[in-house]
């Protein structure tokens, strides 16, 4: 038996009865004990939890109740998705021993849709972060050259995911954080629309823009995953309530007429020569696929990330108001009094990355910079909304790179934040907006290095976006012509 | 604008967390440099236009006001650093009266 490295490979594996669910868990854990110390992906490993649910699946199968394409299928969630009696730490020392009591609703579809899950991946604390390094847990490799960053947040789900470590991840995108590390590991990444997919047990960093999506090798093991988890939810009052469809069957490569929007803005100075030639070229295969090409201004994205780092962090200092060392969190030794139990379980529980957001965030939001920070934030959000508004009466789609650069070094930018923080300046305006956006594998650098096409879509257009990205995958076939060595 | 050290831990204090010097004067630098980078939202007029905090149209949703536990008492004290009986422990707050 070869292994699987899609969804689509591994279903066909069980339903042909060459591979059971229990060999694949065994299959997979066995490449993460030996492989990951490389890439250093995994926070934790669910050495007996996967095999329990392999076990289950397989049970399932030979009675004949198939669930779908996911039954029995090895994939990892990243380690923001709370699991119940399964430790979950968000990448963070404040949480490294939280075991949380209840499952999070991305977890608890993708384990009723018969799913086996291998563990948890490794992210940046907090999903603060564009390169994996700021984790409690150490850095995440990128396995195309580990001298270098996977990209972040989600930055273990998408080394885990092109490593064939799991077969797929499931991640989370709050300015970049999946569509990023997916363009720098080289697989498919995905965030949905906001409000997609539920929230609820999703360790929240920004409220407004955080939502979770898959990381896979393909756009249709993505739509398959993505189908899995989105739907609404009584427990998240911002899950829409519209029916979810089924993105996988639905799937079209048949992009003829289609307008694709290419904001010229998005072709930003000290962008990577070799990364816009790729997408350059990705650009006119869609052409060449029938898609009408549109030239489009949007003429606001040039504030997005300066906008973001107000909104972002305002929120998250709202959010991790939370870690105190008083519930469930990591507490200082020998506290004297309350106060010092707040400040010094805060400083040692939290990492640089994180006490730096908070300090901006609670900065923004103080007396006498309201107005001047977060309201103004505010006010350009809507400037960058409606920029979109206005492209989407021209076009179906938008197209663009993912990430300015292909994976950079580690250590290269950990000591200016500034410039970490620029990294995500094509992802961030999607999450500003709520849109859907993928990054598609659409080839190499000189050095080896993968670079990604991203595609933003309307509200709740996951279906055209997906086309896109798929007509493109489809006619290129990148995933089939390299695979990621495990570091 | 470039942020001061008192900025900062006037900052710190608000967010309950604690730097020691070092760490205090890297922030300071840092997070100017950020600030100095996001002034540029004050290039736009954005007298007339109207904030957003949220992209979808938010209502309140009710449900039938039910009794249902979804955790419980014994599950929200289990990742507590300190406990008693029922209740999360802290430091005394309250002085000794003498």
């Amino acid at each position: 038996m070869s292994i699987p490295r899609t969804i689509k490979e591994a279903a066909a594996l069980i339903e042909r009865r060459e591979a059971s669910p229990v060999e694949l868990a065994e299959l997979f854990l066995e490449r993460i004990s030996s492989e990951d110390g490389k890439i250093n992906s995994y926070i934790t490993v669910w050495e007996e939890a996967a095999l329990e649910a392999a076990r289950k699946a397989e049970k399932q199968i030979s009675e004949g109740n198939y669930l779908g394409p996911l039954h029995g299928v090895p994939i990892a969630l990243k380690d923001i998705f709370v699991t119940k009696d399964s430790r979950t730490t968000c990448g963070s020392k404040m949480l490294r021993d939280f075991v949380p009591p209840y499952n999070s609703t991305v977890a608890e579809k993708l384990m009723a849709s018969g799913s086996v899950v291998l563990g948890k991946n490794n992210m940046d604390e907090f999903a603060m972060g564009s390169s994996n390094e700021t984790s409690y847990f150490g850095p995440v490799k990128n396995p195309w050259d580990t001298d270098r960053v996977p990209g972040g947040s989600s930055g273990g789900s998408a080394a885990a995911t092109a490593a064939n470590l799991c077969v797929a991840s499931v991640g989370t995108d709050t300015g970049g954080s999946i569509r990023q590390p997916g363009s720098l590991c080289g697989v498919v990444g995905m965030k949905p629309t906001y409000g997609r997919v539920s929230r609820y047990g999703m360790i929240a960093f920004a409220s407004s823009l955080d939502q979770a999506g898959p990381l896979a090798k393909t756009v249709e093991d993505a739509a398959i995953i993505l189908s899995s988890i989105a739907g609404h939810d009584p427990m998240d009052s911002t899950s829409v309530n519209l029916p979810a469809a089924d993105y996988a069957s639905a799937l079209s490569a048949d992009v003829k007429g289609l307008r694709v929007g290419i904001p010229k803005e998005y072709f930003i100075s000290g962008m990577d020569p070799e990364v816009e030639k790729s997408v350059r070229k990705a650009i006119a295969e869609l052409e060449t696929l029938g898609a009408e090409i549109v030239e489009i201004s949007l003429p606001h994205s040039r504030y997005a990330v300066s906008t973001y780092y107000i909104i972002a962090p305002s929120e998250a200092s709202s959010n991790l108001a939370r870690y105190d060392g008083v519930r469930y969190t990591y507490r200082c030794e020998n506290p004297e009094t309350l106060r010092d139990l707040f400040f010094r379980s805060r400083s040692e529980g939290f990492g640089d990355e994180v006490k730096r957001r908070i300090m901006l965030g609670t900065y923004a939001l103080s007396t006498g910079y309201y107005d001047a920070y977060y309201l103004k934030a505010q006010k350009v959000r809507t400037l960058i909304i409606k920029d979109f508004e206005n492209a989407w009466e021209k076009v179906d789609v938008i197209a663009s790179a993912t990430s300015p650069e292909t994976a950079f070094r580690i250590g290269e930018k950990t000591e200016d934040p500034l410039k970490m923080y620029l990294s995500d300046i094509l992802t961030i305006p999607c999450n500003i907006a709520g849109l859907p956006g993928i990054s598609v594998p659409c080839g190499f650098s000189s050095e080896k290095l993968p670079i990604g096409l991203q595609i933003m879509g309307k509200p709740f257009d996951e279906q055209t976006v997906l086309n896109v990205a798929y007509a493109y995958e489809q006619s290129t076939k990148w995933y089939e012509k390299e695979v990621a060595p495990p570091g | 604008m470039k942020i001061s050290k008192e900025d900062v831990l006037n900052t710190a204090e608000l967010a309950r967390l604690e730097f020691d010097d070092e760490t205090l004067s890297k922030f300071t630098r840092q997070l100017g440099d950020i600030l100095v980078h996001i002034d540029e939202l004050a290039e736009l007029d954005t007298k007339d236009v109207e904030p957003t905090s949220h992209v979808l149209e938010l209502s309140t949703p009710f449900r039938k006001d039910e009794v249902n536990q979804l955790i419980t008492t014994e599950d929200a004290l289990s990742n507590a650093p300190g406990k008693e009986n029922d209740f999360f422990t802290v430091p005394k707050v309250i002085e000794d009266q003498d």
